[in-house]
């Protein structure tokens, strides 16, 4: 086997992948978080973020593409390493009992990823795949957010996403090596404190938009 | 002061590699405080002998902390709830009177049950032969001075060279990954000057090897440190990471 697929194909290689597309969407919601953030202006500055962003067609669709390529890498690889995980242990203990290394996020990584992937494709059929003749995308989300069940659904979401990062983020940094006595303490702090700032900050939107309807 | 207690004990029993288990009570009597784990099997085993039944086989050697021989899966804690203890130096005084006791093997794929506890855990003797040694010859005891090692090196080194090979890193981990064990190896290895030449090689060929065996993948999901008798750091799992991505990108190690 050549040595490129055989290092990725290995354990430690396809862990590198969760860490290195899991960072990459990590620096996708903090862009997508900063824009969105325009939504609690108003509805000009939305919808004149959304032109900006617009006008850098080429740039957002190699983006797009990029992003596209990651989220298949990590949902593909994030799957196998479900399965071969789970048939790692093919009879199971009567009784388990953690030593206290485990967190909730930790616990659910394949669960909450599950969750997000049926999400993110409801969140693209809602807000990326819709015709935009005649209306703007504020008039669209803030349509959208008229629907208390709806807005239930995303606070949900944004809720599974701040677990899911909240024990991505430092075990990417695991992953990849970057385990130092002085940085560690400060990347967990980051990694709570960055899914604080994904669920509250997306979180709060919708519920915001349903407030101000 | 030394109490006597006594016990509930649900112990796995399986006759042999092949045959299925399950798990099957004994009351445990008079049991004195101040018994080992591994003594109050002896006695339980004491009894079933008298009364012509199988004893409990289990696996032990030393019986002091230092072989990596002995270990099960104690109400769902590997070695029991004592940190950084060994079976065999979990002590019976962290028990209480009437409390039940599950007992199980270490269970793993790359881990068979040989009967009822004791388990063939000879895949870490193979991660070992794939690379957990050097092939340098480094003189008598004299010239192991003569390579300057500072201090700080030397205890990162000495650290990992306390894994003794239980395997409760394996045992604990939710997705019997084996990472913390080759990680203490290799890092042990890597940190030092002996080991640097074959640094790379012995990377690539421990995370084939363990691949191969059917070890899960690490997750950081932390229970092998906590649960690690030897209280090994999974700084040295970040090492492992380091070392492998080192060797298959900068190295001309295929
Ligand atoms: C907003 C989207 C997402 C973000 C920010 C994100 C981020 C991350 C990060 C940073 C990691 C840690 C990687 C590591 O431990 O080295 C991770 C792991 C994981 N992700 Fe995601 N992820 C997202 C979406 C998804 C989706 C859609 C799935 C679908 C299956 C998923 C499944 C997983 C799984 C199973 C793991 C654990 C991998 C392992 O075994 O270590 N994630 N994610
Ligand atoms: S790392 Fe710890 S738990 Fe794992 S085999 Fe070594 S001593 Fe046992
Ligand atoms: S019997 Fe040697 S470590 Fe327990």
């Amino acid at each position: 086997m050549n040595w490129i697929v055989q290092t990725f194909a290995s354990s430690v290689g396809k862990k590198t992948m969760m860490a290195v597309t899991g960072l990459g969407f990590c620096l996708f919601l903090a862009a997508h978080l900063a824009g969105n953030l325009s939504l609690y202006v108003g509805r000009q500055t939305f919808n004149a973020y959304a032109e900006h962003l617009h006008s850098l067609e080429p740039l957002v669709k190699v983006m797009e593409a990029g992003l596209l390529f990651f989220a298949a890498v990590h949902v593909i690889t994030g799957l196998v390493l479900f399965y071969q995980n789970f048939t790692a242990r093919p009879s199971r203990y009567a009784v388990t009992r953690s030593a206290g290394g485990r967190s909730v996020g930790s616990r659910t990584m394949p669960y909450t990823g599950i969750l997000l992937l049926g999400f993110v494709v409801y969140h693209l059929l809602n807000f990326h795949f819709v015709d935009k003749t005649g209306t703007t995308i504020y008039d669209i989300v803030a349509a959208a957010f008229t629907d208390p069940v709806t807005v239930g659904l995303y606070v949900c979401a944004m809720i599974v996403a701040a677990f899911h990062v909240s024990h991505g983020f430092w075990s990417a940094f695991q992953t990849l090596g970057a385990n130092h006595p002085k940085y560690m303490p400060l990347i967990q702090g980051a990694g709570l404190v960055f899914s604080l700032l994904v669920g509250l900050g997306f979180g709060l939107l919708p519920v915001y938009l349903l407030a101000v309807s | 002061m030394t109490k006597s207690i006594n016990l509930t004990l649900k112990v796995w029993r399986q006759p042999g590699s092949q045959s299925s288990g399950r798990l099957e009570t004994y009351e445990a009597r008079d049991i004195s405080t101040d018994m080992s784990f591994l003594e109050m099997l002896d006695v339980i085993n004491e009894q079933l002998t008298l009364e012509g039944a199988e004893p409990i086989a289990f696996d032990h050697d030393c019986r002091e902390g230092i072989c990596g021989t002995c270990g099960a899966v104690v109400n769902g804690r590997p070695h029991g709830p004592e940190k950084g203890t060994t079976l065999c130096q979990l002590h019976m005084r962290h028990f209480s009177d009437g409390d039940t006791i599950v007992i199980e093997p270490w269970r793993a794929r790359a881990f068979a049950v040989i009967k009822d506890l004791a388990v063939d855990s000879s895949a870490l003797d193979r991660l070992i032969q794939a690379g957990g040694y050097i092939s340098a010859s480094t003189g008598g005891a004299p010239d192991g001075n003569a390579i300057l090692v500072p201090q700080e090196t030397a205890e990162l080194a000495m650290d990992a060279a306390a894994c003794i090979g239980c395997g409760a890193c394996v045992a604990a981990c939710p997705n019997a990954s084996a990472m913390l064990f080759v990680g203490a190896k290799v890092s042990h290895l890597a940190l030092l000057p002996q080991g640097k030449p074959e640094a790379a090689r012995r990377v690539a060929q421990m995370v084939r090897e363990m691949d191969r065996l059917g070890f899960g993948n690490c997750t950081n999901e932390r229970e092998c440190e906590a649960e690690c008798p030897k209280e090994i750091n999974i700084t040295n799992i970040a090492r492992l990471n380091r070392e492998f991505l080192k060797a298959r990108f900068f190295s001309s190690e295929k």
